[in-house]
């Protein structure tokens, strides 16, 4: 049912579907407004007893009205608070929590079973035996205490973050932050005005009462358009700052197409992250209730929200009503029922002296006992001077005061401070730096008060900064008194309700105390009052007030729970929006990736780079296949293989060579132009980090090569190295992986190829093994280094990225007219095991130099870091250390597999742990020695050369009886490198 | 957290790589104890209160920085590069 006026736009009606039924609105209205207007009353089921409940409030602190809303394409989105939703074309919503229906919920049996539901009931049911927690009690719990459902499906909707700045962020924008904003804005400040509402002027738009001489609305409006004209002001509506963080930085929630029907390609949300110089929190008060018997009745909501319903929806939540309240205010409640033209049946106030007046029957002193109806409210009784009363009503309007929205302060620890004269809870004044409070929230409650405290405010903020202005003048508006006598619940028969979503009753919170969970955070847990979606934003107050009085300590001595972020619900996908597929991994693609994958070749993920893994043939019935002929391209002809994910590192200056040996474990400053060596580096505490090459290409410049794996590890170590212990040294250091396409060029028959590709053929004076220079590629300048991955006389070619994948097709090309080809990373990996070279399998982290057969590279001659670390006992190498020292392992039988992860045992020991002498960490099928081969750390390793080991692999089922061999497996002596 | 770099600005921690207390500026010479070494390596104040320790700038410059922060109020108290401070 509708009445004339409110801010509905009655030119665009809405129709939507509630649990099937066809029902409509108006553009303005909120799910909740437009069921109120289509009469629904019962809404949900309440979480433990499922008990009918109806709608509460008219704001994001709803309790009672959640509901799932059903989108084209099968999203369901559960929760969502009625109260929060807009009205749109096509919207289904449905009731949550009940089965089969709504009106006939079989678990309302709950309900009659409740004497042995009450708070602590987890705890004392569900505690043995242990094993009956999982089969039983959770999915019995789950399924009996739901709220809403999720639909199954990967939730594939567009979300946002953003970032934003400003000068001032006032939040919220009713009265106090309307005039903060503008008081912030004339003066010059930038200003980020966010509101959760659709619309700004907050409470303002929910009363009826004049601003200015004009109706409040009108004042509001005027105001908004002066902030929208002005360039340095920003409105965010839609938009809820939920969480208020270090250094000024603010979480926010923009809903920004969940109003819409057809969103288009909008997102449906936005993570903002807002960072102002300074903030104004003009965040309101929340009205809490009073419990009393049966106060969860479909019918009993807040007083201020039965105003909201009636003057901004003209939305009537009832014919005949009731007043239940403890303040002045309330009264407002009656006055504008009245003018809407209802009955207002009686204004019970539990002041036994209050003077107010009222439209109605007052009863001063009175107290409401117990309510009746199924569905909904009925009949509302009520005892009064000790008789007790019965009248019809629909409609119960409730009012316990006010409690200013404090939650952002406390985000950084900050504890607010209870107010004995305004019975609330006040912002601990400077617990967040550089936030000032004001309005509501600072418990400044007419709307005169919020006016000038605002202004005031607003042109603090902006002061602080250096931005001045005359303060705005402050029109005329209602500057009534707050009026209240504390009172939270009325004693008598029956449940009387704190928590509505968690269905906490103040028995409960009794019955904690009772049972000595006594402080207000265990009585939380005890009984989960706080716990809900709305987070005790309905219920806390009062619940420690009644725990105050249980214990005895008084509200003051009983404290609060901590507030924590988010201030209202942020879904997860808006968290982490920007953070799926592509966006939670990047893909870094090689110049010759479109070469590769042309060639079918399966990518490899190595970090986020792709490599192929290898180059499948027409025949070939596995990867294997394909690796072994790869491998053959190496061995026998010629191999091309992208490496240019390797990281590279460009080192000049005069020092750099005495800085290379001090990262280096090795000596490099006696490194020649034209020459590159194998180069091991530490950690501080001893262990190798990193292992690669590094060239020197002329006086004082080099190029390091990492591995792929390390590469940004490697160069933020080296930026320390440099600006902590070389300050002041003439050392520059940059990154130029992406710069240089790299590539392999593997095999006897390498060098031919490259004669053929050069500008001028390869002179072997110059490029002997380990030899580096530049070379010219039809007129490309390029660098030639003779290094091999492979064992075999191999080269790795460089040039500018701009011409990798032209260099790459070519080089493949010319590889396989020489019998060869492309090779993949499986191939690469069998050539350099068949070579005990090692990678980041090897060195896991864990290693030393010794441990690898390298402990004489860290050099005598010259400090470096970790050499210290390296040199403790139990990190050098030899028997007393008793270490897992590299080395190869063959299978007896040659087909027998090796599995990396495999533990090793000494022959006729049993396979358990405490019997493990060491580990396989790399493993192939080695087409060259047509053997099964791996590499494997063995406690004292090197000296069993020619044993027996049992390699056993639990997982895999493998039990492999393994000779220790030299981690060389193929060309021991490397002739075929240097030759 | 909110860090200036003294060559970026004010930025938000994101960017920052952060590596622990500043004692690993503190290298000892080569020859030094091993108490000394494993001072350095392992032994870490946990205060409450301020606190000085390294951050990357690695979204960034590339400057590694000490900054000087309370661990009881957040606040940063100051920002400056380990070159410079190394320079001293
Ligand atoms: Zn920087």
């Amino acid at each position: 049912m509708r009445i004339p006026g409110g801010l509905i736009d009655r030119s665009k009606p809405i129709s939507f579907r509630f649990d099937g039924h066809q029902m409509s609105g108006y553009a303005g209205d909120t799910l909740a407004s437009a069921l109120i207007a289509n009469r629904v009353r019962l809404v949900g089921r309440s979480f433990k007893y499922h008990r009918p409940r109806g709608i509460l409030t008219a704001g994001s602190e709803e309790p009672n009205a959640l509901v799932q809303i059903d989108q084209p394409g099968g999203q369901s989105t559960p929760n969502t608070r009625a109260t929060v939703q807009e009205l749109y074309e096509g919207l289904s919503a449905r009731s949550q929590n009940r089965f089969p229906s709504l009106a006939f919920d079989l678990a309302a049996v709950n309900d009659f079973a409740a004497p042995m539901l009450s708070a602590g009931f987890y705890y004392k049911t569900f505690m043995w035996p242990r094993a009956f927690w999982e089969k039983l009690y959770e999915p019995l719990i789950r399924r009996a205490a739901g709220i809403g459902a999720l639909s199954g499906k990967p939730d594939e909707d567009a979300y946002e973050k953003a970032w934003a700045f400003c000068d001032v962020l006032v939040i919220g924008a009713g009265p106090a932050g309307l005039m903060a904003a503008l008081a912030a804005g004339r003066a010059g400040a930038d200003v980020i005005l966010a509101d959760e509402d659709v619309r700004p002027g907050g409470r303002l738009l929910s009363e009826r009462e004049e601003v200015g001489g004009s109706a409040a609305t009108d004042w509001v409006a005027g105001v908004v358009a002066e902030l929208e004209a002005l360039p340095n002001v920003r409105i965010m509506t839609r938009t809820s700052v939920a969480g208020a963080y270090d250094g000024g930085t603010y979480a926010a929630l923009e809903r920004v197409s969940l109003h819409l029907g057809e969103p288009g390609d909008l997102p449906r949300e936005c993570f903002w992250r807002i960072v102002a110089k300074r903030a104004v929190l003009a965040a309101g008060a929340l009205e809490r209730g009073i419990a009393f018997p049966s106060n969860d009745r479909p019918g009993v909501m807040m007083a201020g929200a039965v105003r909201c319903y009636l003057n901004r929806y003209a939305a009537v939540p009832g014919r005949r009503a009731v007043i239940f309240a403890n303040n002045d205010g309330a009264r407002r409640t009656a006055a504008d029922l009245k003018a809407a033209g209802f009955e207002v049946a009686a204004v019970i106030d539990v002041r036994p002296d209050s003077s107010a007046v009222a439209d109605g029957p007052v009863y001063r002193g009175a107290q409401v006992t117990g309510t009746e109806g199924r569905h909904g409210l009925t009949k509302v009784s009520f005892r009064h001077e000790g008789a007790l009363h019965e009248v019809t009503a629909d409609l119960l309007a409730v009012s316990g005061g006010w409690n200013p929205s404090v939650h952002l302060t406390c985000h950084m620890g900050g504890r607010p401070v209870w107010n004995p004269d305004l019975a609330a809870f006040l912002p601990k004044e400077g617990a967040i730096p550089g936030m000032i409070v004001c309005g509501a929230a600072a418990g400044v409650f007419s709307t005169a008060g919020c006016l000038s405290d605002g202004a005031a405010k607003g042109a603090e903020a902006a002061s602080g900064l250096g931005f001045t202005a005359p303060a705005p003048e402050i029109p005329e508006a209602e500057d009534a008194a707050y009026a209240l006598k504390p009172f939270w619940i009325v004693e008598g028969k029956g449940r009387a309700w704190l928590d509505f979503a968690n269905d906490v009753t103040a028995k409960d919170v009794r019955l904690a105390a009772q049972e000595n969970y006594a402080g207000v955070e265990h009585m939380k847990r005890y009984t989960t009052q706080g716990m809900a979606p709305d987070q005790g934003k309905n219920s806390n107050v009062a619940a420690l007030a009644i725990l105050a009085d249980a214990t005895g300590r008084g509200i003051e001595g009983t404290g609060t729970t901590t507030f924590r972020p988010p201030y209202s619900p942020v879904s997860i996908a808006a968290l982490g929006a920007g953070g799926l597929h592509k966006g939670f991994a990047p893909e870094r693609f090689t110049t010759s990736h479109t070469a590769g994958a042309e060639r079918g070749a399966p990518m490899i993920e190595a970090g986020l780079w792709y490599r192929p893994g290898y180059f499948p043939r027409p025949g070939e019935r596995n990867w294997r296949d394909s690796c072994n002929r790869e491998v053959g391209y190496v061995r026998n002809a010629v191999g091309i293989c992208d490496v240019s994910t390797l990281g590279k590192i460009d080192i000049q200056g005069t020092d750099a060579a005495a800085f290379l040996d001090l990262v280096y474990a090795n000596t490099f400053s006696t490194l020649k132009p034209g020459r590159v060596r194998y180069g091991l580096m530490l950690r501080e505490d001893g262990h190798v980090m990193d292992d690669g090459t590094t060239a020197c290409l002329g006086p004082d410049h080099y190029l390091m090569t990492t591995t792929t794996a390390a590469a940004g590890e490697v160069m933020r170590h080296l930026d320390f190295a440099r600006q902590a212990f070389c300050a002041g040294r003439d050392i520059h250091i940059a990154s130029v992986t992406e710069h240089w396409a790299q590539f392999a060029v593997a095999g006897p028959k390498s060098r031919p190829l490259l004669d053929t590709l050069l500008d001028a053929p390869v002179d072997p004076e110059t490029f002997p093994f380990m030899g580096c220079g530049e070379v010219s590629v039809s007129g490309v300048a390029a660098r030639l280094f003779r290094i091999s991955f492979s064992g075999e006389h191999a080269y790795e070619i460089a040039v500018p990225a701009r011409y990798g994948e032209a260099l790459y097709r070519d080089l493949v090309g010319r590889a396989e007219t020489l019998g060869g080809g492309a090779y993949g990373m499986e191939a690469l990996n069998v050539l350099r095991i068949e070579k005990g070279l090692i990678t980041h399998a090897e060195i896991h982290g864990r290693i030393t130099a010794g441990d690898i057969g390298m402990g004489r590279m860290v050099s005598a001659k010259k400090d470096c870091i970790g050499k210290a670390a390296s040199q403790r006992p139990g990190m050098r190498e030899g028997p007393e250390a008793g270490r897992e020292e590299l080395v190869g392992l063959r299978p007896l039988n040659a087909k027998h597999e090796i599995a990396s992860g495999a533990h090793l045992f000494r022959e006729g020991h049993p396979a358990v742990r405490e019997h493990s002498e060491g580990y396989v960490t790399s493993c192939c099928w080695s087409p060259t020695l047509q053997s099964h081969i791996g590499l494997a750390f063995l406690r004292e390793g090197r000296g069993r050369h020619g044993s027996r080991v049992r390699m056993k692999d639990h997982l895999r089922g493998l039990d492999t009886l393994c000779e220790v061999v030299d981690p060389v497996f193929f060309d021991k002596d490397g002739g075929r490198a240097r030759g | 957290m909110r860090i200036t770099c003294p060559h970026c600005g004010e930025r938000d921690r994101r960017e920052f790589y952060y590596s622990g207390a500043e004692d690993y500026l503190h290298r000892p010479g080569e020859g030094a104890e091993p108490a000394a070494w494993d001072a350095y390596l392992h032994l870490r104040d946990n205060p409450a209160g301020v606190t000085r320790d390294l951050w990357h700038h690695s979204l960034g410059c590339g400057a590694w920085l000490v900054v000087t922060r309370n661990t009881v109020t957040h606040a940063v108290l100051g920002v400056e590069t380990v070159e410079k401070e190394q320079d001293q």
